[in-house]
């Protein structure tokens, strides 16, 4: 082993003053013979450990490290050596260079709090983060980015709830699992009397949307927010959003949609149809999957104090400079954030994803309004293009219609499970869509297909083709 | 060092519009590939599967802008923040500004196109490396049983742990007696927030007035039946490390609660001392700071919470479990918190600081602490020599860092934190960060000097805030109008927070500024 406890001679590339003489000479500077009598002043000796770690030969030459982690990546697979049908909270979409290019530029990817002189680049690409996602769902405020969907589900509902000073939410039934789990968790308290309680609205049966009569009778003078999503975790398109925000706001309460952007080239924005807080997931917006590590959720509102005042994140607000014509930028109502307040803050803030949010900036600026238009229109022609084929397969069903990207495919009159038709795919090098059998075991053998515009016709065709192949 | 002359900075000036402003109608940034013929034949036009109350009727505000214009535009941002690479980051303490490996961008790369939800049997390395992070190199430097990298931040983590101390309460039917959670003021602001966030009610210990060192008589007062857990730093934002900490484990035990370890930045004591033998039940470290993967302007980070055994059950799920030779993802937990955060976290986060571990090993790491250590030592000798600059409080010796105070320089000058975190920049140093609030220590400021900067860097730094100190004694207004050679001018903060003027969009300042678009 070249790299052992005993060995002075050796320097770390990552750590300079280990050169040994150097280290030698601050010790000397402090009296000590070496960092244990240091430590000895500040840690008593019953805590400090008394032998090396355990831990395996390191590799500190670059080459070897490279080698040992990429023998232990190279048997993985990923979704460009497979096609993959996966979606349900992270979705492959076509990543362009710039955005890969922004990514790993050295002052984005390596800045982290710094002030707004010094980091006037990130302030300001931070802005237009805020300025894009406020065009694509028509509201006039949005804050740096949270961490996923479901985090800014919890955020949007606890903010409904400290706005209308009432302890209810309703969600649809169909909802992610994983979102309503992040939301129980914000909702969840320790004193009875602080809980947010999450009761569920029922779907149309045919259609997947929202149980407009259930919704009726489930809201009232207690709701402090309904949330619904558009499309829905199925991928079904909402087509009455305008009379639930009208029923929502005769009760007082705010109502809430959750969205995904990569629609709203094509779909009503939320701002329109009288949404008043909305969150959603930046990730389809030029960030890779990352094996989930991809996501950032996103929050907008309507303006003013009611709102403003409620943000846990921060919110990076434009200004002037005292030259003419040079804008500045800066954070608003600080003092609201657990940076300032502590226990009394709204909720709480850290680190995100502010990465990502300069990345789905830059894919923003790239589509622009007719990008995101084509985006939206060859992902819906793409999809129920699959769809169609799908149906047209010996007990394979397509329940709902009216979807975008995503929709459950069953196949209960196939005899088969989705994990026996998801593993004869998988032999053919598919991944077929998630299985939510589990997850909502009234759809059946079902599975959450997704198809976006990385997919061509040619593979379409060869997952129903495959398809067909193994329901035989 | 006296020969260390700062030089004359400037930050780059493009003066660059919002990207709005630099549209041109028609214009296009990226093209994506036609729907073939074979689709539109077979399903004809997108608008007809979309019900005509849901369909968009006016586009997107978006602005139009060619490819070259938009690489440009995010180009010149870029070169207008002072990233961590570009200069010595040693002011923003409690961060640990590291040097993240370049080596291990390139392995996060073999990653992006992996979904989370693809089969086990297709992500046997991934999972391996998680898996292999947590119970070789966490387990050996906290002492903890079990490990979740789901939680995204440090704060996060924090939430995490104040959920599963909740759910560990509830399941003993406590709850509801249980509903304190004590923490320190110089404890990390998350430490209150999280707690507070799900529904418990805080209790905050501050300092002994003279030493500093955490106030141990203030801890048996406030521990009771009530009390929960408790939420703490260590060492604290002072670089004090509390020597008895280990009895403030034992007491907080003693009623009953459970003890939450803030190791964010866990940097200097790596291979030092452990959670385990301080009496921790649940700590957290954030792999964007001691583990070296890149801050991220803010993020994606990750803090990556340890368990002792009997806490293992209330971890969010999945966790990632070794079983016969192959690795897996476990749901199949009744007690188990649910989820922080979807899928598995932010695993490219885990995957660098593996291979982070892997070049430093058991040496490297202590290596990396005592280097850290040693660096603040010699920090604090070189800035005691610069006027206007105290240590608060009477603790000597400080661990990884030093919250020290500018309020002699204040009360001297007139020249205080705020005036001087406006000039180093001027220099080609990021910005201070001071402290959080409340301010206990008057005029903060606390440098971390972490193994990544050499005796020069330092030397540079120091140099710094020595010119500015000479400044401010000499010359206090310069420092008072800074900063001089930023990429802006002085902002107008009050429309910052003015209803009528604050503008978090672009559409938001243009209705304010009466421009319809």
């Amino acid at each position: 082993m070249v790299f052992c406890m005993d060995d002075k001679g050796f320097t770390h590339p990552y750590i300079p003053n280990s050169v040994p003489s150097v280290k030698e000479e601050m010790l000397r500077e402090m009296g000590a013979m070496d960092a244990e009598e240091l430590y000895a002043q500040m840690i008593p000796d019953r805590l400090r450990l008394k032998a090396p770690m355990d831990l395996p030969d390191p590799l500190p030459a670059e080459q070897d490290l490279r080698r040992h982690v990429e023998r232990i990546l190279s048997s993985d697979v990923t979704c460009e050596d497979y096609l993959s049908f996966l979606g349900a909270g992270c979705w492959q979409h076509f990543v362009p260079e710039v955005c890969d290019v922004i990514a790993s530029r050295s002052e984005f990817l390596t800045a982290y709090a710094g002030g707004l002189y010094s980091d006037v680049g990130r302030y300001h690409a931070i802005f237009e983060f805020q300025s894009l996602i406020g065009d694509l769902v028509e509201m006039d405020v949005s804050s740096i980015p949270t961490y996923d969907w479901g985090a800014a589900a919890g955020n949007a509902v606890r903010m409904a709830s400290r706005i209308t000073g009432r302890k209810e939410i309703l969600v649809p039934r169909i909802i992610s699992p994983s979102r309503l789990s992040i939301m129980s968790n914000f909702c969840h308290a320790v004193a009875e009397e602080d809980r947010i309680a999450i009761n569920f609205v029922d779907y149309d049966p045919k259609k997947g949307t929202i149980d407009l009569a259930d919704l009726a009778d489930k809201i009232s003078s207690k709701t402090a927010g309904v949330y619904f999503e558009n499309p829905s975790y199925l991928g079904v398109i909402e087509d009455r959003c305008g009379e639930i925000t009208k029923m929502v706001h005769d009760l007082g309460a705010e109502a809430i949609v959750g969205v995904d952007p990569t629609s709203l080239g094509v779909l009503s924005p939320p701002g329109k149809y009288g949404a008043d807080i909305c969150c959603g997931e930046a990730q389809p917006l030029g960030i890779h999957m990352l094996a989930g590590g991809g996501s950032c959720g996103f929050l907008a509102s309507k303006d003013g104090e009611k709102y403003v005042g409620e943000y846990p994140a921060r919110l990076m607000s434009i200004t002037d400079t005292v030259e003419e014509g040079e804008f500045g930028f800066g954070q608003c109502r600080f003092e609201r954030t657990s940076y300032m307040a502590r226990e009394n803050a709204k909720d709480w803030v850290g680190t995100t994803v502010g990465l990502w949010a300069i990345v789905s900036a830059v894919y923003m600026s790239l589509m622009g309004p007719e990008g995101m238009r084509e985006l939206g229109e060859g992902i819906i022609q793409r999809s129920h293009y699959a769809s169609k084929l799908l149906n047209e397969i010996d007990g394979v069903r397509i329940p709902f219609d009216q979807f975008f990207k995503e929709f459950p495919v069953n196949f209960d009159s196939t005899g088969k499970s989705v994990t026996e038709v998801n593993n004869a795919l998988l032999e053919h090098r598919i991944f077929g869509g998630n299985d939510i059998f589990a997850e909502f075991p009234e759809m059946g053998q079902s599975a959450l297909y997704c198809v976006t515009e990385i997919h061509t016709k040619e593979e379409l065709d060869r997952l129903a083709e495959t398809l067909k192949e193994v329901l035989r | 060092m006296s020969g260390t002359v700062p030089r004359k900075y400037h930050a780059a000036v493009w003066n660059e519009p919002v990207i709005h402003q630099l549209s041109n109608e028609g214009e296009r940034g990226v093209l994506l590939p036609s729907v073939e013929p074979g689709i539109v034949e077979a399903v004809g036009a997108a608008i007809e599967y979309i019900p005509p109350s849901a369909r968009r009727r006016v586009a997107p505000a978006l602005p139009e802008l060619s490819q070259a214009q938009v690489l440009r535009h995010y180009l010149r941002l870029s070169q207008q923040t002072l990233g961590m690479e570009l200069e010595i980051d040693i002011g923003v303490g409690t961060c640990t500004m590291k040097y993240s490996p370049k080596v291990n961008e390139r392995l996060v790369s073999r990653i992006a196109e992996v979904h989370p939800l693809q089969d086990e049997g297709t992500m046997q390395g991934i999972l391996e490396i998680i898996h292999k992070f947590g119970h070789v190199f966490l387990k050996e430097i906290s002492g903890m049983d079990e490990f979740s990298f789901q939680p995204p931040g440090g704060s996060a983590a924090a939430y995490n742990n104040a959920a599963m101390i909740r759910k560990f309460h509830e399941v003993n039917g406590e709850l509801e007696q249980r509903d304190e959670i004590i923490t320190t003021i110089f404890s990390h602001p998350c430490d209150a927030a999280c707690p507070a966030t799900a529904g418990f009610k805080l209790v905050t210990i501050f300092p002994d007035p003279e030493t500093g060192l955490p106030d141990t008589e203030a801890l048996k007062e406030a521990v009771s039946e009530r009390t929960a857990g408790m939420f703490i730093t260590n060492p604290e934002d002072t670089g004090i490390f509390n020597p008895e900490i280990d009895e403030w484990t034992k007491m907080v035990h003693e009623v009953g609660g459970l003890c939450s370890y803030d190791q964010a930045n866990a940097n200097a004591i790596m291979g030092v001392t452990r959670a385990r033998e301080a009496g921790f039940d649940l700590c957290f470290f954030n792999l964007h700071k001691t583990f070296s993967s890149p801050h991220g302007s803010s993020g994606p980070g990750c803090g990556a919470v340890g368990v002792v055994k009997e806490l293992e059950e209330f971890l969010p799920v999945p966790v990632v479990v070794h079983e016969d030779g192959s690795y897996r993802l476990d749901y199949d937990r009744p007690n188990s918190v649910g989820k922080i955060r979807d899928f598995m976290g932010n695993v490219q986060v885990v995957l660098r600081s593996y291979a982070w571990c892997m070049a430093m090993g058991a040496w490297g790491l202590r290596e990396a602490a005592e280097i850290s250590m040693l660096n603040n030592q010699y920090l604090e000798k070189k800035l005691l020599e610069v006027r206007g600059v105290t240590k608060p409080y009477s603790t000597e010796r400080r661990v990884d860092q030093i919250r020290f105070s500018l309020q002699r320089m204040k009360e001297e000058t007139g020249v205080g934190v705020s005036d001087l975190n406006s000039r180093v920049i001027d220099y080609g140093i990021q910005s201070f960060f001071t402290s959080h609030h409340p301010w206990i220590v008057p005029e903060p400021f606390t440098p971390e000097p972490c193994e990544t900067y050499s005796k020069a860097d330092i030397d540079y730094w120091v140099s710094v805030v020595r010119k500015v100190s000479e400044e401010a004694y000499s010359d206090p207004e310069v420092v008072r109008t800074a900063p001089h050679r930023s990429s802006i001018h002085r902002i107008k903060a009050e429309p910052l927070n003015d209803p009528a003027r604050w503008a978090m969009t672009w559409r938001a300042y243009l209705k304010k500024r009466g421009v319809m678009r």
